[in-house]
């Protein structure tokens, strides 16, 4: 077996070499500046590899070696707080080693070999450990960091240390093995766990119509497609800030500079609503924009998985947010164009939906190898050309997620923010998860959220109506039912992100909200029931009160007032 | 010393822009490719793909008269630009040599064409306003220097004259800023560029300008290059010489067309509509060399400007456009067959960057209300104008009318305005305030009790 040959060919990002006879999916280096790729394709005596940097300058017959080994991810402590390129370079240091630009033949370590980590044991000398299990602790900023077995280690502690390390110096030593804190795991493979739980829990995320209407449980799957300027990447960020997850890997796949220029300048500044602390401590970032090599793009999901799934092996609530899917899908189509393959639907490879139900798959909730329960919950965007979901990667991922929250142009242009459609969106974990709030909110909520559910789609019905005969022709309690669906869509599912008070909308708030809206609505039944005409019933002040609530630093103690103004104002009308 | 390269005469097959060359000592991916016809005429080139056996060469100037006797020359680099501050003022063809009759530029540097892409950590958020001059775009959607902002037009709409309206006008509102643009035209009429190089001169735009003429006949592959010469120029004005550049290029549309005739020619697996299937990657090495990075003082912003074709905005181009840039301009077919000059549609233009470049400071603390209270009353009334339609005008409330009066008015006063007419921020607040002052006191909900006591012209 030869680890040197030769380049055979280069077209773009793929380059043909013979001479080595790799395993698929190996590590090469490639030219003379030792480019990175990957065989993707063996055919006889060739070895294709796609090529994570540009390949412009390089020519047949230069060299090429097989590091024999997969692509992998390092994982130990120093991960959080990172801003990775899709092949886990850290960007600010590949910005020391070349400047501004991404240039190529830079290799970068994911973790910093320098830094000293005070590790503490949390087992002792004697003790057996199993694959996955910790061994000691970290502090990584404010998060506990297991160091946990590798996958490939088990047997009796025969030394372990306490104290400051790096993490390529000996921890410990098991099994006649010196243990190290970092380890590698090759991006394509799922780490393992012990077994799959069905999720119970729902990912709490602040925005109102998520977290009441359609609920992603911790463990589960989301995808939010919509055309361009629907804010698919202000809601993947609200996600990342607010969402109830211990720890955040957000990848921009494809996407602007501009927008990851934002997140890196707006996270460092925001804090965890739950803990205070900073939200780029629990945070990880991967940002391969969509001018960077294409290849590069296609693994950047994966890397961002595997670190997910680490964090999850810890015992952690991961959310893992991918923007945009699409974006890695047609990277799989160029590379796929490239090596000739056969087409299917739209010019996408046929493996299309093999791959992306793959990814979607390590979503999960778990009891993992130190004991624990994790979960790995995965919200993807989907750019869908023309906002059309009838195209194979909105199609292919709506047939795995579990949840849908459909993005919508009409919307936008009316204004609504966020643009999640309450008619055409859906989650399957309604049921799931109605124990957990009727358990943690109230025993109501459930109710609460079926019925605006079923008046927002009278609502639909009524305005069918409405647009053939104007509003004049309805009678009176279906007015009154437009009225309160207003306020449905205005006060509640309407949130503006970038309200310091309105962008975040604890759960017991957003029960509180929606039972002054259903209050609302019985009195006014009520009161038409008493000869209350539908103007004077909406001309209360407190409905006024409730609408300009939500921007007030008060707004709890404010909801109770309303509370109350509703029964004295009713009153007043003779309920 | 002189280099020396060895010819090849062993071209095997020719097809559209693409040459074939068999035998060769290994060429390199995207070198550069001088190619001797019998004639003496010389053509350039670059290399597509690379092998042992084979190497395809993409002809810039198309291969009319390129025969199998033809000579092949490989020059051991790929494609440079030579650069120079003297560049300004100066008009060239989409190949980069100059044809305004001045003197050959000597380069201070030669650079790279295919930019390297910004590492997303060393960028910097966009921050600061361009002023257009244009009401509709500095008010409602403003451009903020570091953005790529298109602008998506129809045939027979006037980009072309908005482009150079904007060319003209455009301008930093700050002191000590150098201000330059680059004017990058792809696949355009011989008429368009007689138009272009007398306007440019007319005007004195061209003394801050440089500009780039590739012909509706210029080759299919020069086209694909006039856009990455001009950007490369533009980086060398803005990260090198610290200048604030803008960079327009018309037509977006031109140059995808090109991409997919090349893609054809090598016959690629098409993707959506016969566009090749890299087609946002490719798009995405032009549109991503707008931006600013830390500690530089310059910056580039783009205007890109495509014609949709059908005026269908989910064809690829804009759609894919779209996704990468940070919003869009629209252009109306109906705004301009009602005589409304500049003909855009606000109600679906966006500039997703406007938050950070306007307000306090930046350009006045009540742009954003009042760029919002003219959406909201803007797309009121043009409801109402349906409303009309069927049930007419004396059937509305009156609040209903001023809106309907107000979305007429709109159109009318703001979003029209003159060729040469050069509006500062201020001016398009004041015609704005006017307008809002038109509307009853309930109905202004978007602005804060503050700015109305300061500005609303009936209570100063």
């Amino acid at each position: 077996m030869s680890n040197e040959g030769r380049i055979y060919r280069v077209a773009g990002p793929v380059v043909t070499a013979t001479g080595i006879s790799p395993r698929m999916y190996d590590v090469v280096h490639v030219g003379n500046e030792k480019l990175m790729g990957e065989v993707i394709k063996i055919v006889d005596n060739y070895s294709i590899i796609q090529v994570y940097e540009d390949t412009s300058g390089i020519k047949p017959g230069e060299p090429v070696t097989n590091t024999g080994k997969p692509l992998v991810v390092e994982l130990g402590p120093g991960l959080l707080h990172s801003v990775y390129d899709g092949i886990q370079r850290p960007l600010p240091v590949l910005q020391e080693k070349m400047g501004d630009y991404i240039l190529r033949g830079v290799s970068a370590p994911g973790l910093d070999r320098e830094k000293k980590w005070e590790f503490k044991p949390v087992v002792a000398i004697g003790d057996e450990v199993t694959p996955g299990q910790a061994i000691g602790v970290v502090m990584e900023g404010t998060i506990e960091h297991k160091i946990l077995c590798p996958i490939d280690v088990q047997g009796k502690i025969e030394s372990i240390s306490d104290g400051n390390f790096t993490v390529e110096e000996p921890i410990a030593r098991i099994g006649e093995k010196d243990i190290i804190m970092m380890q590698k795991w090759p991006v394509r493979i799922p780490r393992p766990v012990i077994e799959k739980h069905q999720p119970d829990a729902p990912l709490v995320t602040g925005m109102r119509v998520l977290d009441t209407m359609f609920p992603l449980a911790k463990g589960g799957a989301a995808a939010i497609p919509g055309g361009f300027g629907t804010g698919k990447t202000v809601t993947q960020q609200q996600l990342a800030k607010w969402s109830d997850a211990e720890i955040v890997v957000y990848i921009g796949c494809g996407e602007r500079g501009n927008e990851m220029t934002e997140v890196l300048t707006e996270f460092p500044a925001l804090e965890d609503p739950k803990t205070g602390n900073p939200l780029m401590n629990r945070t990880v970032l991967i940002a391969n924009t969509s001018n960077m090599p294409v290849a590069a793009r296609e693994a950047s999901v994966y890397t961002g998985m595997t670190i997910a799934e680490y964090y999850r092996d810890m015992g952690y609530n991961v959310a893992l947010m991918a923007d945009s899917t699409s974006r890695w899908a047609e990277a799989m189509r160029e590379i796929s164009s490239r090596l000739e393959e056969m087409p299917g639907e739209e010019g996408y490879p046929a493996y299309l939906a093999g791959r992306l139900s793959e990814f979607y798959e390590r979503a999960c909730k778990a009891k993992v190898l130190c004991g624990q329960e994790g979960s790995i919950s995965v919200i993807g965007a989907v750019s869908p050309p023309g906002g059309d979901i009838s195209e194979p990667v909105s199609q292919n991922t709506l047939r795995i997620v579990r949840v849908f929250w459909a993005l919508d142009t009409k919307l936008r242009e009316r204004r609504h923010f966020p643009t999640i459609n309450w008619l055409t969106s859906y989650t399957l974990y309604d049921k799931q998860l109605r124990d957990w709030y009727i358990t943690n909110v109230d025993a109501e909520f459930p109710v609460l959220r079926d019925w605006a559910m079923q008046l927002l789609q009278k609502e639909a019905e009524l305005q069918e109506i409405v647009q053939l005969v104007g509003s004049d022709a309805l009678p009176d309690e279906q007015k009154i039912i437009l009225e309160v669906t207003k306020m449905i869509r205005e006060i509640f599912l309407q949130q503006n992100a970038y309200d310091p008070i309105d962008t975040y909308c604890p759960i017991s708030r957003q029960y509180k909200m929606m039972k002054l809206i259903k209050k609302f609505s019985d009195f006014s039944q009520k009161a038409l029931i008493a000869g209350v005409t539908v103007d004077k019933i909406i001309a209360i002040p407190a409905r006024e009160r409730f609408i300009r609530s939500k921007y007030e630093e008060t707004i709890d103690s404010e909801l109770d007032a309303i509370d109350v103004d509703f029964d004295t104002q009713f009153k007043e009308l003779g309920v | 010393m002189v280099e020396f390269f060895k010819e090849y005469k062993t071209i095997s097959q020719i097809a559209g822009p693409l040459v074939f060359v068999k035998k060769t000592d290994p060429v390199s991916y995207g070198e550069l490719v001088s190619i001797k016809l019998p004639d003496g005429s010389v053509k350039r080139g670059e290399v597509l793909d690379t092998s042992d056996d084979i190497v395809v060469v993409q002809v810039y100037e198309g291969t009319t008269g390129i025969d199998k006797n033809t000579s092949v020359r490989f020059l051991g680099e790929t494609m440079k630009m030579p650069v120079s501050r003297e560049m300004l003022g100066r008009i060239l063809t989409g190949a980069g040599d100059p044809i305004d009759g001045g003197p050959a530029i000597i380069p201070e540097k030669k650079l790279d064409i295919v930019g390297a892409a910004i590492n997303p950590w060393a960028r910097d958020n966009p921050s600061d306003f361009i002023q257009t001059g244009i009401s509709t775009i500095d008010c409602m959607n403003t451009l903020i220097r570091g953005q790529k902002l298109p602008i998506f037009s129809g045939s027979g709409l006037p980009h072309n004259d908005l482009a150079l309206q904007i060319a003209r006008q455009a301008k930093v509102r700050g002191e000590n800023e150098e201000f330059a643009v680059v004017f990058i035209a792809m696949g355009i009429t011989n008429e368009e560029k007689q138009t272009f190089m007398k306007e440019f001169e007319r005007t004195g735009a061209l003394k801050n300008a440089v500009v780039f003429l590739n012909l509706a006949d210029d080759p299919a592959a020069e086209r694909i290059i006039t856009p990455r010469l001009g950007l490369t120029t533009a980086e060398y004005m803005a990260f090198e010489l610290g200048m604030q550049v803008l960079v327009i290029m018309t037509d977006v549309t031109n140059y995808c067309e090109a991409l997919r005739q090349i893609g054809a020619a090598r016959e690629e697996v098409p993707g959506r509509r016969g566009y090749p299937g890299y087609m946002y990657t490719n798009l995405a090495q032009l549109y991503e060399r707008a931006g600013r990075i830390k500690g530089k003082k310059g910056t580039v912003t783009q205007i890109p400007i495509l014609s949709m074709p059908g005026d269908d905005i989910t064809h690829p181009i804009p759609d894919l456009s779209g996704y990468i840039t940070e919003g869009q301009i629209v252009m109306s077919r109906e705004l301009h067959r009602a005589g409304i000059y500049p003909p855009i549609n606000v109600s679906s233009s966006l500039s997703r960057l406007m938050g950070g470049g306007t307000g306090e400071g930046k350009t006045r603390g009540d742009h954003k209300g009042v760029s919002d209270q003219l959406y909201a009353a803007y797309a009121e009334g043009k409801d109402l104008r349906g409303l009309v339609a069927i049930v007419g005008e004396d059937s509305l409330s009156s609040k209903d009318k001023k809106l309907l009066h107000f979305a007429d008015l709109f159109e009318d006063k703001f979003v029209r305005q003159g060729y040469d007419e050069d509006r500062s921020i201020e001016d398009s607040l004041a015609i704005g305030w006017d307008l809002i002052s038109t509307l009853d006191s309930d109905q202004i909900t978007r602005i804060s009790r503050k700015y109305i006591e300061q500005y609303m012209p009936n209570k100063k």
